[in-house]
């Protein structure tokens, strides 16, 4: 196994563990959050501050019967968990989770998968994650269903244009799609939040949008489509939509920090310098980057009511789309210019 | 470990993409094109194309063929799946058809392709991102702007095709007159 094997396996096991402890901890702060938001309790009674009520849920999930509707396409109903599941924990494979340190004369960088293609592979396997809303809805034999995932089809491929419209924008002065040489970029220069304020305020709204999560959530719209694309589905398969929604959450986070906000990087500590402790502080500055990005969600989800479904059609196409063009147009002049 | 990786994205490609084709129900038909679009997108990388590999896979499966499942799903193709019946002279003669030009492609392949032929050198314009680039946007610009145009022509195509007859011209109800809103096209006051 040659040094960069090791770092991807050890950065993979990193990643999978702050994937699986970021998931049952944001069921649990969800919950606290929006019971703080609307002036209740919420579930407080297992462990302190009722932390361990998301193992409470994971017991009842593995308990609770397993329906297969009677009319159900078998297959396709049993496979569509899984495809949920599958791109959003795959995902982080691109995301640097700290800087790039010499061993034995060799560079490694600190992801799991250091290729070239970098980002695009992220936005590849995450597009893949719409087939799983779409079968689960096809599968179910459901009206509800069935329309909850033609929703998300539409709405999931409405906000791809504009989130990869605001990517492309952060890669462009780059002039790579390595996520690692974007976060030195912005070391070396300024975090990418100055310049591209707008760019990130679409990002940030198609992020909602990609990840189903209120105000976009219209495909599970409780009060229209009793729970859209996955009313059929209970027990653990029930559970793994969301468990791919949270990490999906997770992983969009990681990405905004790191293509906004710097990534790994904490200002004024010069972390490259710190060999491999540099890479454990900067996992840790990741972390708190991405769990700011995750109290942004629950925030927002407590505060607004659901668009209404042409609203969301109107946001996506007359109103993300041009503001990412114009993103866009004003890097791709700055880079020309040398401001960038 | 390689020879195993093809072998088991070769054979999952030819398998779905017989399903694409023999599958009665139309949705089960896409989805199995799902699988062979991101298998070959894998044969790709396995190529030494990454890019290629993972553009298929951004654009044909995660993008293009979802809206095919879309309007699949939408059209409601159900009849077509429980049909049983063989079908007429029409769908035999095309069936034929197919047949013969897909026989026809792979013997010129075979006899195009002598078995000690060198692969031919991969190029930066397949390994690279600005090798990519530089051949779609400089050498292939023209072509590349006219397929735009081309889809932009199909886009209005479809929207004139599918698009609905002019709604029933009629008069606001009382409510929508009372809220300012015309649930159905809003002809409103100056209709007769």
């Amino acid at each position: 196994m040659t040094p960069q094997t090791v770092a991807s396996l050890a950065n993979l096991g990193a990643f999978l563990g702050i994937l699986l402890t970021v998931v049952p901890l944001m069921v649990w702060f969800e919950r606290r959050g929006g019971a703080l938001m609307q002036d209740r309790p919420g579930p407080n009674r297992l462990g302190p501050f009722g932390l361990l009520q998301p193992l409470a849920d994971v017991f009842k999930f593995i308990f609770k019967e397993d329906v297969l509707p009677k009319e159900a396409d078998r297959a396709l109903y049993l496979m569509a968990p899984v495809l949920a599941v599958l791109p959003a924990f795959s995902t982080f494979v691109v995301i640097p989770l700290g800087p790039t340190i010499e061993w034995g004369g060799e560079e490694l960088r600190m992801m799991v998968a250091p290729v070239e293609t970098g980002v695009l592979l992220l936005l590849a396997l995450a597009s893949l994650g719409v087939y799983s809303l779409v079968i689960a809805g096809y599968a179910s034999n459901n009206k509800y269903s069935l329309l909850g995932s033609i929703r998300a089809s539409a709405q999931m491929i409405s906000y791809e244009l504009a989130l990869t419209l605001a990517v492309v924008a952060v890669l462009l002065p780059v002039e790579s799609f390595r996520l690692d040489l974007v976060v030195e970029a912005q070391i070396a220069g300024i975090w990418n939040i100055v310049p591209q304020a707008l760019g990130f305020l679409v990002f940030l709204v198609a992020a909602f949008a990609e990840t189903n999560r209120l105000p976009f959530d219209l495909p599970e719209a409780e009060s229209e489509l009793v729970a859209g694309y996955h009313t059929e589905y209970s027990a653990m398969r029930f559970a793994s939509f969301f468990m791919a929604e949270y990490a999906s959450m997770t992983v969009l986070s990681a990405l905004g920090a790191t293509l906004y906000f710097g990534g790994w990087h904490l200002p004024g500590v010069d972390l490259a310098a710190l060999g491999i402790w540099g890479v454990v502080l900067g996992a840790g500055v990741l972390v708190a980057k991405i769990a700011v990005f995750l109290f942004l969600f629950v925030w927002v989800r407590w505060s607004f009511p659901r668009f209404r479904y042409d609203q969301l059609m109107a946001i996506g196409w007359k109103g993300l789309l041009p503001l990412a063009i114009l993103n866009l147009l004003w890097v791709a002049g700055a880079s020309l210019a040398g401001w960038l | 470990m390689e020879l195993l990786v093809f072998a088991i994205f070769a054979g999952l490609a030819l398998a779905s993409a017989l399903t694409v084709v023999l599958h009665r129900d139309p949705v089960k038909s896409t989805l199995s094109l799902v699988v062979t679009l991101f298998s070959t997108g894998v044969l790709f990388v396995l190529l030494g194309a990454p890019f290629v590999g993972v553009l298929q896979v951004l654009v044909y499966t995660g993008a293009i063929v979802v809206l095919f499942l879309f309007v699949v799903m939408l059209l409601n193709l159900q009849r077509e799946a429980r049909r049983s019946e063989p079908g007429g002279s029409f769908q035999k003669v095309a069936a034929g058809a197919g047949a013969l030009a897909f026989a026809a492609f792979a013997g010129i392949a075979v006899w195009r392709t002598s078995a000690d032929a060198e692969a031919a050198e991969l190029t930066e314009a397949f390994v690279g991102l600005r090798g990519f680039s530089e051949e779609l946007f400089e050498r292939f610009l023209l072509p590349f702007e006219i397929i735009g145009l081309l889809l932009l022509v199909a886009v209005i195509a479809a929207y004139v095709v599918a698009r609905r007859p002019e709604p029933e011209r009629r008069l606001p109800t009382p409510l929508e007159k009372a809220t300012g809103e015309a649930r159905i096209d809003p002809v409103g006051e100056e209709a007769p």
